[in-house]
């Protein structure tokens, strides 16, 4: 299976292993990631709270050069601002008329692009219980938590990736690879990376609060798909620190193509 | 030929506003048997209804068109007003000119055309109309009531009240329903129990109400008066006649891993028991899934402390096959499951409850013997977070709970508040809501005493989340007035679950052929004016079955189904409708189509000499019976040699109508 993928701006410089893993997990499932040509940052998620087209047409023109297909995403935060983008493109009459104004010289897009994240993939078109006929080497016996966040969450509506009060899909990945899930409540809230400059007191407390609450309830380690959510529940905790990684870094592992 | 005049009614402006009512009027004047045709304001009123019989006087008329309002509203009013002018009733056309025109319509030209088309079409049919005669059937006089709650036992008391004989029908081992498991009751606070248990001793010892518990109703058929119903009352492996109630069989029974539904399986129970102390019948009932005896033949020990001989584990399920002629539905409600709603954490921690769990851990008869206490661990609740509106007046077309507002949640939030101020004036109390609630005698002033007397926190806002953070539960809501949002360490939270109908409400509906909304409550005859009847005849609706409602309303629900009950039985007889199927028997070939197609079971195959031109032989013709056809008509069009027709509705009537209307 071929499909189109975004990988963005942090996949290149801080979140280095959530490519480079990805990128060889989907080779050892068959899968064959063909990265954008061109592409540029999707705007990083502030462009959503305004009305404001100019800055969304990165995003747009992602869409358009995966050229009707499936676009696969990585990062969380890019995921939502893709899929959110796709979504008002479709439904949004306004926005569609405008941004296509903008485009015209690019030529059209059709509004076409399905944007799926990985995990989706995963789930949807490999299937787990296929990926866990892939597995080589089952993380038997280690209690994960999965931190999902809230951008590849909600809102639910439009990101259609799970329920978001009580999502599943991360803890069916880490059984798929032989690890034993944690749920715990915290584990759909925002870790507050979006207030991390501004008010660093808050971001620490939800750090704080989720990390304490999957502690509470066993975890040992956990896994993300978001940059931003790594970042902060690595360098924001106060109270105490549990080892977080990527989903894809565990996924390489059980597949057994994760070097060093 | 007939000599037919035809009435054009504006409705006020209803009509006359999109059709012009004059132009009408002359339009159809040329018609082949019209002699007469005039418009006026309102048809229905004394003045109008004059006009016709006027007129019918006049140019003695044969028959009559109204061009008025849909036949639901008015066929009757004019049925009458033609037979007291020496006219068959039969005779009388209406063609629906409002619902089914005006009030569709904008364009008046195409409106008024098209109010044309309608009048010719009736007019055409009633040149084929023939007079027919209404005949009557028997009233059984007993009334059938299924469910036992506080509307089942209203109904059934006024109804015996009045002489007639009622059977009350309870799927449960005990009549009661919901009421009896409630605490107290708002606004006056006193005791649920104390002031429906007398009335549940007075059903039971009312020498005229027949109490069939733990039981259901099989399968109905006949119609208004003269219903039959087959009831199965499930085998409760007890002789209810030996039975004293004793209840040492409860105690002594080894098995106790039942769940205890009274107290919403808060605890457990015996596989033999009594519902609860005030059980009417006051009657052991063993439950096969949980019997040892029943299930091994080991075991035995209810039998042999029985001193009354009461058990007998050999019962089998009893049919029971009656008529009647009414049938009362007071089926009731049950809250819902709130574990879909994640974001309130019921599924994954246990001092999360619903109210109705509540009730039961305020009462004294409950599982913690009226003493709060939080399931988990047994400790007294410090903060009590309650939420409102938990799966009520959600969007539609989601599956996250229900559309309507469940109008009790407002009242028995504010009183489980108060209750627990009351009790313990040391715990906080929250309530998160969207809107309180309180239309109703006393109800607001009850609400305000909560809040400003009793020290209720009431928060405007939605909860988010409910997590569990060591041994409390972190309640995230936002406060919509002070534009906050607020974090809460709960000991125990209560959502005020949306109530729904009993689930075997569909399937009552279904046997009844009662119509029911997408919500399952049963319709109403007419929503303002018919508001305890179903659509269906005979059939009458009592409480939470027809939509949420509190205690008072559904008392004098019950009390409104009562008396309608008692207007049809103190009938001797019922007049029928005369529109019913007949059977040509030269034309029927015997094929027994329709047979299998009548819902009424009103066909039946007959070996008959049949005589014709031609036809002198002994055959196997449909025969329908005219007491028991409703007149629906699946058996004319199903009928291949077009020997079934439709008295008032025959297949040639039929046809004139669409002639006219493709003539248009």
């Amino acid at each position: 299976m071929i499909y189109s993928y975004y990988p963005g701006c942090t996949l290149k410089d801080r979140a280095k292993q959530l490519d480079i893993c990805a990128r060889k997990s989907a080779e050892a499932l068959g899968i064959t990631l063909q990265e954008l040509p061109n592409w540029q940052c999707c705007g990083a998620v502030y462009p959503q709270v305004t009305d404001e087209i100019a800055s969304r047409l990165s995003a747009v023109r992602a869409l358009q050069s995966a050229e009707g297909g499936k676009l696969v995403t990585m990062c969380s935060a890019c995921h939502h601002v893709l899929k959110r983008t796709a979504y008002d493109w479709n439904a949004d009459e306004n926005f569609r008329t405008k941004a296509a104004n903008y485009l015209a010289e690019d030529g059209g897009y059709d509004g076409a692009t399905e944007v799926v994240h990985f995990l989706e993939v995963l789930r949807d078109e490999v299937g787990f219980d296929e990926l866990k006929k892939k597995v080589v080497n089952p993380l038997t016996g280690r209690k994960i938590g999965a931190f999902y966040g809230c951008m590849v969450l909600r809102p639910g509506k439009v990101l259609a990736f799970d329920d978001p009060e009580n999502p599943t899909i991360i803890e069916d990945f880490i059984k798929a690879i032989g690890a034993t899930p944690v749920k715990y409540p915290y584990r759909n809230e925002c870790c507050g990376a979006y207030v991390a400059l501004e008010d660093k007191g808050s971001a620490e407390h939800q750090v704080d609060r989720a990390l304490n609450s999957a502690m509470d309830a066993g975890c040992d380690e956990l896994i993300t798909a978001c940059p931003l959510c790594m970042y902060n529940l690595v360098e924001n905790a106060t109270a105490h620190k549990l080892p977080v990684k990527y989903f894809t870094e565990l996924l390489a592992e059980a597949l057994g193509v994760k070097e060093g | 030929m007939q000599k037919i005049g035809v009435f054009v009614c504006w409705c006020g402006s209803n009509i006359a506003a999109t059709v012009d009512v004059e132009a009408v009027a002359e339009a159809v004047k040329n018609e082949p048997g019209v002699v007469f045709s005039a418009n006026y304001q309102y048809m229905c009123s004394a003045a109008g209804q004059k006009l016709i019989q006027d007129a019918i006087h006049e140019h003695h008329l044969t028959g009559i068109v109204v061009c008025s309002c849909s036949p639901r509203m008015h066929e009757a009013t004019f049925r009458k007003t033609a037979e007291s002018a020496g006219l068959n009733p039969y005779m009388v056309e209406i063609a629906n000119i409002r619902e089914q025109c005006s009030w569709i319509h904008k364009d008046k030209e195409e409106a008024t055309a098209k109010a044309i088309v309608l009048a010719k079409a009736a007019i055409s049919k009633l040149r084929n109309d023939t007079p027919l005669q209404a005949g009557t059937s028997a009233v059984t006089k007993r009334c059938l009531v299924i469910g036992g709650g506080i509307a089942g036992i209203q109904t059934a008391l006024d109804v015996a009240d009045a002489g007639y004989e009622v059977d009350i029908v309870e799927q449960r081992p005990t009549i009661g329903g919901r009421m009896a498991q409630l605490d107290k009751t708002f606004p006056t606070l006193d005791c649920a129990a104390c002031i429906l248990t007398p009335k549940m001793v007075e059903a039971s010892q009312n020498e005229k109400i027949n109490i069939i518990s733990y039981a259901k109703v099989e399968k109905v058929s006949g119609f208004v008066g003269s219903f039959k119903a087959t009831i199965r009352k499930k085998a409760r492996f007890v002789d209810e006649t030996k039975c004293t109630g004793c209840s040492l069989c409860t105690t002594k029974c080894p098995s106790r891993k039942g769940k205890n539904e009274f107290n919403m399986n808060l605890d457990n129970r015996g596989a033999i028991y009594i519902p609860f102390a005030q059980a009417i019948p006051n009657v052991a009932v063993i439950d096969p899934e949980q019997c040892i005896k029943l299930k091994t033949g080991k075991c035995g020990l209810c039998e042999k402390v029985c001193s009354a001989g009461a058990i007998n584990y050999k019962q089998e399920d009893e049919l029971i096959e009656r008529e009647y002629g009414a049938i009362v539905v007071a089926t009731g409600f049950k809250p819902i499951d709130p574990s879909p709603l994640n974001e309130f954490g019921y599924a994954d921690n246990a001092d999360v409850v619903t109210s109705l769990e509540f009730e039961r851990l305020m009462n004294a008869a409950g599982p913690t013997k009226g003493t709060l206490l939080r399931p988990s661990d047994g400790k007294h609740p410090k903060t009590i977070v309650f939420i409102q509106c938990v799966g009520s007046r959600c969007e539609e077309n989601t599956k996250r709970g229900k559309p309507y507002c469940s109008k009790i949640c407002c009242m028995y939030t504010a009183k489980h508040a108060m209750l627990v101020r009351e009790k313990y004036p040391d715990t906080d109390v929250h309530v998160f809501y969207i809107d309180v609630r309180t239309p109703g005698k006393n109800f607001d002033e009850f609400y305000r005493r909560a809040a400003e007397q009793y020290g209720v926190d009431y928060i405007k806002g939605m909860v988010g989340k409910v997590a569990k953070e060591g041994d409390k539960l972190m309640v995230q809501g936002s406060d919509l007035i002070n534009n906050e949002q607020v974090h809460i360490a709960a000991d125990m939270v209560v959502l005020a679950t949306a109530i729904e109908p009993d689930p075997t409400a569909r399937s009552i509906g279904t046997m009844l052929t009662a119509s029911m909304d997408t919500n399952d409550f049963f319709t109403e005859a007419h929503p303002k004016l018919r508001p305890v009847e179903s659509p269906t005849a005979g059939i009458f609706l009592s409480g939470v079955a027809q939509g949420p409602k509190d205690i008072p309303e559904t008392v004098a629900q019950a009390g409104a189904a009562a008396s309608k009950v008692i207007g049809l039985l103190a009938k001797d007889h019922l007049v029928t409708n005369p529109c019913v199927a007949q059977s040509n028997e030269l034309m029927c070939n015997g094929c027994s189509q329709c047979e299998k197609v009548c819902p009424y079971g009103a066909i039946t195959y007959v070996e008959k000499e049949v005589r014709g031109p031609g036809v002198r032989e002994v055959r196997r013709v449909a025969q329908v019976n005219p007491a028991v056809c409703q007149g629906c008509g699946a058996c004319t069009v199903t009928c291949p040699s077009g020997a079934m027709d439709l008295k008032g509705f025959s297949n040639k009537q039929i046809l004139a109508e669409v002639d006219a209307i493709c003539r248009w």
